[in-house]
């Protein structure tokens, strides 16, 4: 299947498969137990690819569709892994107004992911995220815990470059 | 005695079933309530909001499609002006979010949704504003999705789900929703099996076959070509709708007369065609029967079965017949027999087919065996629709046409072959055949009539003694009944030894290729039936009642393949099928 949303080749561990089949097991027989199923799944992978995905599918009796559905609908499940750097861009209201849009659009150019993606390398992901409360600094955004505040889009660049090297 | 219930509608009394649907029950009182996602069989989710009726006591307006009256004296009005108001706001809300190209849409005067605005007086641009971002996916081979057009009513992915392929479904959630397939993948990288039952229940234009009209025009006004026609059983039944014809009118000879006047140099009967199926297949089956091999024979007719068996149950290929189906087997001998006798060099034959299906586009393309290596069997195949349009656009003046006959050497066709176009009609007509094969005796009259094998449901069994054996059948329309049928199979449940498979429900006559009917007639009326009708009737009507007693049959055995099954035969008319992936 041509596959344009997943950027990371997916690798599990045997470990990791084992309790994907005990997870189904359990709620095979369960009427409406997909969200169950996909949280716990997340748990043991971190995020939900499309060979997961499947799994769960073929496991439950229902089509592939109806899984990634579900997957979409609720943004708490994520079909891409979290980069080493998970950048955290805050698009809070005193943020957005202090141009945290413009900060999201110029990560995303210069990183080449979207809202929710992670680099090919597995580096870097990117997700816009509700007030994180430090609105005095806006905009904010955070890579893993560190907290970078009043930015511009000049800066942002100079930010990532750090991560980069 | 059912339990009644005293209810008013609109303030006059009635009288219904309890569990009734308010929907139900005012339209069998004479009252129509409108519908945009609900649809009788496929959906029912009260999602679009455009059937609310007002019910006192009720805190709000409530769906009627899904609120059964349960309730002794229930009041309804259905057309208050609360209801009148909140129909027309949905309509404009609706709008704010649609591609409002109304004039050049493939829908345009058979689209629900604009039906309903102007019957609402809704102004169109009410709400202006942003609009769900989309690309039209033109993956697939026999159809595009406009999702710029899409009102989210989701009968497409009921009906995908019915067919038991569930390959498109609603994604993302709130102003992004869209329908769409799996990580966005295009559906032709999906397992779709291009039956176009989506496209049949799609209120609006958001789904529509590939319009390949253009390609036939074309051909036509090539004088280097030899451009040849054939219908297929069941689009006599379904072309006069489109011209307003009744539900079930046949319209074979005015349908022959246009595609003379359209320019065709052939016009051909995929009956006769049907009829060689049958041929092929009653001797391919009585083989596999004597040897006990490869049993049950699954017929291959259905292009979107056999594209289903290919990417559902692989391990079920060696059951399926080998014959290539009425449309390849036609476009075998017009390149090879046709070509022959007419002293025509086979490249310069253009085939066009008339077909109540998508998948027989995608099945055109198949080239596993083509009769004449490099040449495809069939060059263009269209749906119903797309020759009503041809008509149209030629001024040809449909319903005031005189009838004409198919010409030779592929006009001649016994009433077997046109009940192709029913579920359990090529079971019938191989089984009329294989009768006179095994005892050398006639069905004659109604004898002939296998009314085990009619009707509608989507399951039918039976067993029938010819020559002292004990021939069991089953026959599947619906792929969902499919599945049933080839898992009581597999798990031993059930033992056949002859199984038709049509992919859609009642068979091509509510093909996807059809002309498309809107929820208000189907609500009320079944297409299968009405459609099917018509062919048995016609089928009762015509001299020649089976296959092998078809003089154009017994002609071109003669002179070119010598009997069924013959080498030659085999490689003209017999197929190949290619495991697939589900994903």
């Amino acid at each position: 299947m041509k596959n344009k949303l997943e950027t990371i080749p997916f690798k599990d561990t045997p470990e990791q498969k084992a309790q994907l089949e005990q997870i189904i097991q359990d709620y095979k027989d369960v009427p409406g137990a997909l969200v169950q199923v996909l949280k716990k799944a997340q748990e043991v992978y971190g995020y939900l690819p499309l060979e997961v995905q499947i799994t769960v599918a073929e496991g439950l009796g229902i089509s592939l569709e109806e899984v990634y559905g579900v997957v979409t609908f609720y943004s708490f499940f994520s079909i891409n892994p979290k980069g080493q750097y998970e950048i955290s861009v805050c698009l809070g209201t005193a943020c957005y107004v202090k141009g945290a849009g413009d900060v999201i659009n110029k990560i995303s150019d210069v990183l080449g992911i979207k809202d929710g993606g992670c680099t090919p390398d597995g580096k870097f992901s990117l997700r816009a995220c509700r007030c994180i409360g430090a609105c005095g600094l806006a905009p904010v955004l955070t890579i893993n815990d560190d907290v970078y505040g009043r930015l511009t889009t000049d800066e942002t660049v100079k930010v990532l470059q750090k991560y980069m090297a | 005695m059912e339990n009644m219930l005293n209810i008013k509608i609109n303030g006059k009394d009635y009288s219904v079933p309890a569990g009734t649907t308010i929907l139900d029950a005012c339209r069998m009182n004479g009252i129509y309530i409108p519908t945009l996602c609900y649809l009788k069989d496929i959906n029912a989710i009260g999602a679009c909001r455009i059937c609310v009726v007002e019910v006192k006591g009720a805190r709000s307006l409530v769906a009627a499609c899904v609120y059964p009256i349960d309730r002794e004296g229930t009041e309804i009005f259905t057309n208050s002006p609360a209801v009148i108001k909140s129909r027309k706001t949905t309509l404009e809300l609706i709008l704010s979010n649609h591609e409002r190209k109304c004039l050049s849409c493939v829908r345009s005067t058979n689209c629900e949704l604009q039906k309903l605005c102007n019957e609402y007086g809704v102004d169109e641009s009410m709400f202006e504003g942003a609009k769900t971002p989309s690309e039209i996916d033109d993956s697939a081979i026999h159809m595009y999705r406009d999702n710029s057009k899409c009102i989210l009513c989701r009968r497409c992915v009921a009906a995908c789900q019915n067919q038991d392929v569930a390959v498109i479904g609603a994604n993302e959630r709130g102003f992004a929703t869209n329908i769409g397939s799996a990580f966005q993948a295009g559906l032709g990288d999906v397992a779709c099996i291009n039956c176009g039952q989506c496209i049949s229940v799609c209120p609006v234009g958001a789904l529509s076959e590939k319009d390949e009209t253009d390609k036939v025009f074309a051909a036509l006004n090539d004088p280097t070509k030899h451009v040849i026609v054939q219908t297929a059983p069941s689009v006599r039944v379904g072309l006069g709708e489109e011209f307003g014809m009744p539900m079930g009118t046949i319209v074979t000879g005015k349908m022959v007369t246009a595609l003379k006047m359209l320019g065709f140099d052939g016009v051909f009967d995929t009956n006769f065609s049907a009829d060689l199926t049958i041929m092929e297949e009653a001797t391919e089956f009585l083989d596999r029967y004597t040897k006990k091999e490869n049993l049950p024979l699954i017929t291959s007719c259905s292009p979107g079965w056999v594209k289903y068996c290919e990417h559902y149950f692989p391990d079920m290929i060696p059951n399926l017949s080998s014959c290539k189906s009425p449309q390849g087997m036609f476009g075998a001998v017009a390149k090879t027999y046709y070509a022959e006798k007419m002293g025509i060099d086979p490249k310069d034959i253009f085939v066009v087919s008339v077909m109540p299906c998508t998948a027989k586009k995608f099945e055109a393309s198949r080239h596993e065996q083509a009769a004449v290596k490099g040449l495809p069997d069939i060059d263009v195949a269209i749906t119903v629709r797309e020759l009503a349009r041809m008509i149209k656009k030629s001024g040809l003046l449909f319903t005031e046409l005189p009838d004409s006959e198919f010409d030779s050497p592929f006009g001649l066709a016994s009433g077997a072959g046109t009940i192709f176009g029913a579920t359990g009609g090529v079971m019938e007509a191989a089984l009329r055949t294989a009768h006179a094969v095994l005892t050398g005796e006639e069905l004659e009259g109604k004898a002939m009539e296998l009314t085990a094998v009619r009707g509608v449901e989507g399951v039918k069994e039976a067993t029938f003694n010819i020559a002292g054996n004990e021939i069991r059948v089953a026959v599947a329309s619906g792929l969902a009944n499919a599945r049933k049928v080839l898992e009581m199979v597999k798990n031993g449940e059930k033992q056949f030894d002859f199984i038709e498979i049509m992919a859609c429900p009642g068979g091509c006559v509510n093909g996807g290729g059809q002309p498309i009917v809107p929820s208000a007639v189907r609500n009320v009326v079944d297409i299968r039936k009405v459609r099917a009708a018509a062919l048995y009737q016609d089928d009762e009507n015509l001299p020649v009642r089976k296959s092998h007693q078809n003089p154009d049959i017994t002609r071109i055995y003669d002179e070119y393949f010598g009997k069924p099954g013959s080498h030659k035969a085999h490689d003209i008319l017999h197929t190949t099928y290619t495991a697939r992936v589900k994903y």
